[in-house]
């Protein structure tokens, strides 16, 4: 007799709440992943880097191989520049807030997350400026657009992998290659992308990668950071951040090689035992994979919304220019009303408003009202979708 | 006979696990153990090898451009 495979873990809730809000954090999370945080908790336990017996050392063991497994995602050839931090805005802070001073001229899109946008203009209080690259109207950003905004005082090119408000894709190599031609370091956001679609170190000419472990790697909350390519001098990033690291105990500055010199304090151990176990499970589905499924499935969903009538949907409106994150409206209601209904009438979760997404809305023409965002994750099926779709058309017919 | 032993010291419990895994990928013996205070005031960890691979380690590490302190006798 043969065992039955494993079931894949259902979108929906205990109640039977269909969850479409994988943007914000992805649930549910991969066999697994639960387990190895128990486990950390119960067995390992100990603060890693902090002490040199079997229990410390095997939760050290823990957190380097997840810093192992960022490196091998993103094709980043040495791991201690795996920097884990709070969270992917962390990650996207350290790099800025580290790498800028007064004169610096950076470049960065419409399509922007307030990840980005917020260190910016505080930034530019402090003799910083920035040029905002003006997208198209689904969110596409023409490169030669970037590469005429060059100064010579550019330091930095910054861009949002992909937006998460509509799931526009920006091109991120075709920038990194203007970027590695005219010498300027290349900051990516890869909130909305990594897992998503391969993303490249090397390939994309990628020098600083922000990330994030909740998302679309499938991990939990509180796990992310950023990775420092072989170009960056990890000597010249400033760090907020400053104390003990287990490590150069005898002297009182804090040392000047990663990952410990960005990593200050005893880290989410417990988070990043459960990232290890999502990245493992992400690796044996195969990103490519992953990235089939959703994208017929956003094809589904980009095909039942746009023959909707009175429904508006933002963004490429192409499942292979876009990933599974549909911003869309109904004509005549508001998003926050069409959130309200689709959860109390219809049993479907998801995000209205602005997505801390200000700029790309404007671009979108969506501000300052905002949008219905259905996202999509690995475990939604056709089913989810099709539900999803006839809950927007109840929705559109009842509100002409 | 006793075992000899010499212990490589590095900058971070990173940098040690990233040399335990190398060594261990090569069928070299070796364990992360408290740096001895003798040889330093470190709170964490070094990597202890065998005396008699420490030729064999010192030129995997240069070719594998690995960086450590030093390597020291026991």
């Amino acid at each position: 007799m043969t065992t039955p495979a494993p079931l894949l873990p259902s979108a929906h809730a205990k109640d039977g709440a269909l969850y479409l809000d994988n943007a914000a954090t992805s649930w549910p999370k991969p066999p697994g992943v639960a387990q190895a945080m128990s486990y950390f908790l119960d067995e390992v336990g100990a603060n890693p880097g902090r002490s040199g017996h079997r229990m410390s050392i095997e939760a050290a063991r823990i957190v380097y191989a997840a810093r192992e497994a960022v490196a091998a995602l993103f094709g980043a050839p040495d791991p201690l520049r795996v920097i884990f931090g709070l969270n992917i805005t962390d990650g996207l802070n350290l790099a800025l807030h580290g790498l800028l001073k007064p004169g610096d001229h950076v470049i960065t899109s419409s399509m922007e997350h307030n990840a980005v946008m917020r260190p910016l203009n505080d930034l530019q209080q402090r003799g910083v400026v920035y040029t905002r690259v003006a997208c198209q109207a689904d969110g596409t950003l023409y490169p030669a657009l970037v590469e005429q905004a060059i100064r010579p005082n550019t330091r930095l090119i910054v861009l949002n992998q992909a937006s998460n408000v509509c799931g526009t894709l920006l091109p991120v190599r075709e920038v990194g290659r203007i970027a590695r031609q005219k010498g300027l370091l290349y900051l990516v956001d890869t909130a909305q992308s990594a897992g998503v679609i391969p993303v490249d170190l090397e390939k994309d000419s990628i020098d600083l990668l922000a990330f994030t472990g909740h998302k679309s790697l499938y991990g939990p909350m509180g796990t992310g950071g950023l990775v420092i390519g072989p170009r960056v001098d990890p000597s010249e990033l400033f760090t907020l951040r400053q104390g003990g690291t287990g490590s150069r105990s005898e002297r009182e500055v804090q040392p000047d090689f990663c990952p410990d010199r960005f990593e200050s304090g005893t880290p989410n151990a417990v988070g990043l035992a459960g990232l290890l176990a999502a990245l493992k499970w992400l690796q044996a589905q195969g990103v490519a994979q992953i990235q089939t499924h959703k994208e017929a499935l956003c094809a589904a969903l980009l095909e039942g919304l746009v023959n909707i009538p009175g429904v508006i949907v933002y963004g490429p409106r192409d499942a292979s220019r876009q990933t599974a994150t549909v911003g869309f409206n109904i004509q005549g209601v508001e998003p926050s009303e069409v959130g309200l209904r689709l959860d109390e009438e219809h049993n479907i979760l998801c995000r209205v408003g602005l997505h801390c997404a200000p700029a790309a809305h404007q671009t979108l023409g969506t501000f300052p009202g905002g949008c219905v965002r259905f996202s999509l994750g690995t475990f939604n099926t056709l089913a989810d979708v099709r539900q999803a779709v006839a809950a927007v058309r109840e929705l559109a017919g009842e509100a002409k | 006979m006793s075992v000899e032993y010499a212990v490589i010291l590095v900058d971070s419990t990173s940098h040690a696990l990233h040399i335990e895994k190398l060594l261990g990928s090569r069928g070299l013996a070796c364990k992360l153990i408290p740096v001895p205070r003798h040889l330093g005031s470190d709170c964490g960890v070094c990597v202890r090898i065998l005396k008699q691979d420490v030729q064999t380690i010192q030129t995997l590490l240069s070719e594998q451009k690995i960086v450590f302190q030093s390597i020291e006798g026991l």
